[in-house]
């Protein structure tokens, strides 16, 4: 600093420095690639090797250490996200790759029930109980959801037994889902006796999963509606109830919708609970209040568990319909939600 | 006649208040919705409570190989410790990167889609991510046992690895993979709070991005950062299907995290024995979920509060 010339701009590698180190990085590692015959994955984690040791170097030389850490830590904050998607696209692929040979008319139209040995077998029970269990967990969740957050939003304000019960939905989120599913258990033996199993149990412990989160978005899309809305209803002498299930909640709905849909999709994957209490069966079973119901998730994890090609193959077409279903209600909710939305801000 | 009758209705019409008891009615609805779910947390704790009550007191036959409730559960709570905890030592470095390249690094416009990216990792059901850790992952990770075992081995946790890679090292990098998107996103929530003219201050003062991110953006961010690894390490715990898929379980004690024999998580444990008929044992898993209630229910209250303190000293 005691140098004579104060200098205040410093030397700076290029624009196109990074891109140029990573076209090097890809050449320099494909040597190797090439000559022991890597797959690209490795190419790829030796370029990135490469990139994050070079790149840094380079800089260091040119343009000073702090810029040196500067490209060294972005580099790798790039490389966690790449790497941290790999695994989706990885699972992804495998899903769909193992999963598609699999499916075809007869694996969507029947049930497991005499299904011997290698014969090929369906999921038409399994679609059924998901279908069931998760409706009757969604019509038991809604409404409490939904109720609890118009108590939090119209009637609690600050109050105490408001923030408790915002912290507890948050703590609530993070019940583990077989605890929900023990609960549901212990509900149903104190109720009906030890060997008692039904579909209904697994709705039960499924709409513990989901209540707060519909709390939560309900919560959020009902603060969205302006205030002015519910004075002008106010001023017209319509009663707060009124104002509440004629104005707030209409002009809501949208997001309150995605908020339910987005749950579903949540739930719907969920196996632990459903493995503990509501069993699994071959055939199909419609009624939710007895006998056991085999879903989606416990159909995948049975034929998983029981270790034979044919097994496996029903499990990966099953994964791959149910990551099917998974991902249509997210897209169906973010849909909703975009081209319903209510005018934001003024 | 005719006016004094119309002016009569009309005085009464105006002193007709709106119906007070659809008012009264509703509120008494919306409150005892509300208060459902507080009932409800209760009630979880209260059910676990009396039918686990009699597994943690029955016979010593009951908790065979082992002969009392502590000694049944012990290998259980070891397992979940570890498994979560490579779990956290995994996933903590990737979603502070992650949520940073969202929040910082990444183009402006792709930030939102890239966010949503992380999110559909969370939707991926746990059943598949336990279908393709035990088919896949575990494949493609036992060279990285082998290498462990190799150039670690001194170290307790990596013994004898694995022939298959099914261990509770795969299960580790599963339930990470798992609990990385929640924690992404509140790490990124916080990030994105970061005071505007605190990041342009330090760029002003000359500081590199990764300087500006170190100066201002982390120690702004880190009781939020602290509260979503708290969550995730709420999630690791409790999550089931991937451990009970991937691994294959043998009732022992062990630090082996890399062998073949390791025994399951709680979670898991429930999850593979919950067929066993007799009464007892039955109770004796519900006795093991209250345990990991009452555990998962004290690390996601520790990290609410310190998400909310956080929260009220940044409000006030």
């Amino acid at each position: 600093m005691t140098s004579a010339p104060m200098v205040l701009s410093q030397a700076r590698l290029p624009r196109w420095a990074p891109a140029l180190v990573a076209v090097v990085s890809l050449a320099l590692a494909g040597l190797p690639a090439l000559l022991s015959g890597w797959g690209p994955v490795r190419w790829v984690f030796a370029a990135v090797a490469v990139f994050l040791v070079a790149m840094p170097l380079w800089s260091r030389l040119v343009e000073g250490r702090r810029a040196a850490v500067d490209r060294l830590v972005t580099g790798l904050i790039h490389t966690a996200f790449g790497l941290a998607v790999t695994p989706l696209v990885w699972l992804l692929y495998v899903v769909v790759r193992s999963g598609a040979p699999a499916i075809n008319g007869e694996f969507l139209s029947v049930s497991m029930l005499n299904v011997i040995g290698a014969e090929q077998g369906g999921i038409f029970h399994a679609l059924i109980g998901t279908l069931l269990i998760t409706l009757a967990a969604a019509v038991i969740s809604v409404p409490i959801g939904i109720l609890t957050a118009v108590y939090l939003v119209e009637y609690g304000g600050r109050s105490r037994i408001a923030r408790t019960i915002t912290f507890l939905v948050d703590v609530m989120t993070g019940i583990p889902s077989i605890v929900a599913g023990l609960f549901a258990l212990a509900l149903l033996m104190l109720l009906f006796g030890p060997a008692f199993r039904a579909g209904i149990g697994g709705s039960i412990a499924l709409s513990l999963l989901m209540i707060p989160t519909v709390v939560r978005s309900s919560e959020e899309m009902m603060r969205l509606v302006p205030d002015d809305l519910r004075e002008a209803s106010y001023a017209l002498g319509v009663p707060k109830w009124r104002t509440i299930t004629r104005v707030v909640l209409p002009t809501s709905l949208a997001g309150l919708v995605t908020g339910v849909v987005l749950a579903i999709s949540r739930v719907i994957g969920e196996t632990a609970p459903l493995l503990v209490v509501a069993g699994a069966t071959d055939g199909v079973n419609t009624n939710l209040f007895d006998g056991r119901m085999t879903t989606l998730p416990v159909f995948i994890y049975s034929q998983y568990a029981s270790s034979t090609p044919v097994g496996y193959q029903r499990a990966w077409g099953g994964a791959l319909v149910l990551i099917a279903l998974v991902m249509v209600l997210n897209l169906v909710a973010r849909v909703i939600g975009r081209i319903f939305a209510p005018a934001r801000g003024r | 006649m005719t006016t004094t009758a119309s002016s009569e209705r009309t005085e009464r019409r105006l002193e007709v208040r709106p119906s007070r008891r659809g008012d009264r009615a509703f509120a008494r609805l919306v409150g005892a919705a509300a208060l459902t779910i507080l009932f409800t947390l209760v009630a979880v704790f209260v059910f676990l409570a009396v039918q686990g009550w009699a597994g943690m007191t029955s016979g010593s036959a009951t908790y065979a190989p082992f002969t009392s409730f502590v000694g049944y559960i012990w290998p259980l709570i070891v397992s979940t410790l570890l498994a979560s905890a490579i779990a956290l030592v995994v996933a903590v470095p990737f979603s502070v990167g992650v949520a940073l390249f969202i929040s910082h690094y990444a183009p402006r416009p792709f930030a939102a889609a890239l966010a949503y990216v992380i999110d559909l990792l969370a939707a991926v059901p746990s059943v598949v991510f336990g279908l393709w850790g035990g088919r896949y992952l575990a494949t493609y990770l036992q060279p990285a046992h082998m290498w462990l075992h190799d150039h670690l081995g001194f170290l307790p946790i990596f013994g004898e690895p694995s022939p298959n890679g099914r261990s509770l090292f795969t299960a580790g990098i599963v339930l990470a993979i798992m609990i990385m998107p929640i924690m992404t996103a509140i790490s990124r929530e916080v990030f994105m709070q970061t005071p505007r003219l605190h990041e342009e201050a330090a760029l002003a003062l000359g500081a590199t991005r990764w300087e500006m991110v170190r100066y201002a953006v982390l120690p702004h961010a880190r009781s939020g950062m602290v509260s979503g690894m708290m969550l995730g390490l709420g999630r690791a715990l409790g999550e089931t299907m991937a451990v009970a898929m991937v691994l294959a379980t043998t009732p022992t004690v062990t630090l082996d995290v890399i062998g073949t024999a390791s025994p399951a998580t709680i979670a898991a444990n429930i999850a593979l024995n919950y067929k066993e008929a007799t009464p007892e044992r039955q109770s004796l898993l519900i006795a093991t979920g209250l345990v990991l209630f009452v555990v998962t229910f004290l690390v996601n209250f520790a990290a609410r509060w310190v998400a909310g303190r956080s929260a009220r000293r940044l409000g006030s």
